[in-house]
């Protein structure tokens, strides 16, 4: 009886949540379209996102890349289609291991980092100080980050699996003698428009996501330090769980349009 | 005292103020008029309402009803820009400080600048009523630390700086002195002394330290049970016979 009512509990408190979150994003959507923008804060967490996860994106594709060809390679070469590795690996890796990967390090980085930056902020009446001073503390620091985050997830994304194909050309040459220019002429032929398309579409989602959720549950911080823990882990399980939510629903649609 | 008050002009006013969180009723009824160019103390025990009252002020909290005016507008008609521009017109140093931590002092200082400097017609350079602001509050030699190299007693100093920068003609402390050791308190309070007498400002002073009531006290109101409980000099209230109010005094 009791773990029922905990079950319906949950599930309520979850839907509350989710309707929060809905009433945030749509109040991200009128600070964008209201002026003034703050360009230059926006410039800023652009370059923040960008350069705080280059390295984190670079690290995790490259052993991505890596560990992906190795385990495969066994697999292929007892059908003798090694040959096929380059388009197998490039396709699956652009169209979805790369782009939820990077996503899923992002979140772990980026939504934890914003969580913990706004929220102790809210804690300790930053935010407040904004809004007394007459700068609209939502346009200064949720708008620029969710924008920095949905803008900059594409192009750390394609870095990424950027990064993930040299990792997998690198074993191909050394296991099998591939050369890197046979690898990749492989690769272009094999990714059509229709593969890169759809994952560079979900790739903004995916930033928005990440975004969103860091500064919602920051801007929402329960007070104390304990709160902006709080914040900043739930920022990371509730972005991570978005994160695949919205890639079945994106994979979903562009099999409907795409055909996979 | 209260014949004077009849002939000068009100500039913040306080009515009827209602404010509660669910069931626990924090200001009832609450009254408060603020005279130009005076320090007007309220004392309160802690937890009675006396941050949450200056948040209604400035509208970081909606109160459940009542009025507050400031400047002869109603703040709770306002729309968020004039909002916006009536909280220049106040300073608000709140309780622990609040500078942005990611920032340097000299940003900190700049931040409510680069917004309404050139609405407010201000002529000098940026960098010039920095420089002053700091100097104002004696820390002109901490221009590029960031908050988290000061101490405690620099933070409120730098955080005065960036209340007055806007040469407000209302400024709210939120607890000046708690925290602070006693030397650094007394600093703190000469310097809210001098910014009365130099600026002509008129000041909303919380606190519970009796000291600082004394010295820059012009009339004290004593906040019990969400209310305006009695109201006077220094004079007047530490020689109350009334045993709630005895207990601030002793
Ligand atoms: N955001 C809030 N949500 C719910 N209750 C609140 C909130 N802010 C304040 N309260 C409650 O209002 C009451 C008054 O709080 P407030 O911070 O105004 O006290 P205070 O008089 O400033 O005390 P102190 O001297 O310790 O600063 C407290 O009981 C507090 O629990
Ligand atoms: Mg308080």
């Amino acid at each position: 009886m009791a773990s029922s009512i905990n079950i319906a509990d949950k599930t309520y408190n979850a839907l509350v949540e989710i309707g929060d979150m809905t009433f945030f994003a749509k109040r991200y959507f009128k600070s964008v379209g209201s002026a003034p923008i703050e360009w230059e804060e926006l410039w800023r967490q652009c370059y923040l996102v960008g350069n705080r996860s280059l390295l984190l994106v670079a690290v995790t594709g490259f052993i991505l890349g890596l560990v992906f060809t190795l385990q495969s390679r066994p697999t292929l070469s007892e059908f003798g289609a090694v040959s096929w590795m380059p388009s197998m690996v490039s396709i699956s890796i652009v169209r979805e291991i790369g782009p939820v990967i990077t996503a899923l390090v992002c979140a772990g980085k980026i939504s934890s980092g914003i969580g913990a930056e706004i929220g102790s902020m809210r804690v300790t009446e930053q935010i407040d100080a904004m809004e007394v001073s007459g700068t609209n503390p939502f346009k200064y620091l949720v708008m620029t980050r969710v924008t920095a985050t949905t803008l900059m997830l594409p192009l750390l994304i394609i870095f990424g699996d950027a990064v993930a194909l040299f990792g997998s050309a690198l074993v191909e040459y050394l296991k099998g003698g591939v050369s890197f220019v046979l690898y990749f002429n492989k690769v272009f032929d094999a990714i059509t428009f229709n593969d890169l398309l759809p994952a560079t579409i979900k790739s903004f989602f995916f930033g928005f996501v990440i975004g969103l959720i860091g500064c919602y549950k920051g801007y929402y911080c329960e007070k104390g330090t304990a709160g902006v823990g709080k914040a900043s882990n739930s920022a990371v399980v509730y972005a991570s769980m978005i994160l695949f939510v919205v890639d079945f629903i994106a994979v979903f649609i562009s099999d409907i349009f795409f055909e996979i | 005292m209260t014949e004077s008050n009849t002939h000068r002009e009100v500039i913040l006013e306080i009515s009827n103020l209602q404010k509660s969180f669910g069931s626990n009723k924090v200001l009832d009824n609450f009254n408060l008029r603020l005279f130009r160019g005076e320090n007007l103390v309220v004392m309160g025990k802690s937890g009675s309402g006396k941050s949450v009252m200056v948040k209604c002020l400035v509208g970081l909290m909606e109160p459940n009803s009542g009025r507050i005016t400031i400047n002869n507008k109603d703040i709770t008609s306002l729309n968020q820009e004039s909002l916006d521009i009536l909280r220049t017109e106040i300073g608000f140093l709140f309780q622990g400080s609040a500078l942005y931590d990611s920032m340097t002092v000299r940003e900190n200082l700049e931040f409510p600048l680069r917004k309404h400097k050139k609405r407010l017609q201000i002529n000098e350079t940026t960098e010039h009523l920095v420089q002053q602001a700091l100097k104002s509050v004696g820390l002109s030699s901490a221009l590029d630390l960031m908050p988290s190299e000061l101490s405690g007693g620099m933070k409120r100093r730098v955080a005065l700086a960036r209340a007055l920068i806007l040469n407000p003609s209302i400024i709210i402390y939120d607890e000046p002195t708690t925290g602070l050791d006693p030397i650094t308190a007394k600093e703190i309070i000469a310097l809210m002394k001098s910014i009365q007498s130099s600026y002509g400002t008129s000041a909303l002073i919380i606190t519970h330290d009796v000291d600082c009531a004394r010295v820059v006290a012009d009339r004290i109101i004593l906040l019990i049970k969400g209310k305006n409980y009695i109201e006077g000099s220094f004079q007047e209230l530490s020689s109350s016979t009334d045993l709630q109010v005895r207990a601030f005094f002793k």
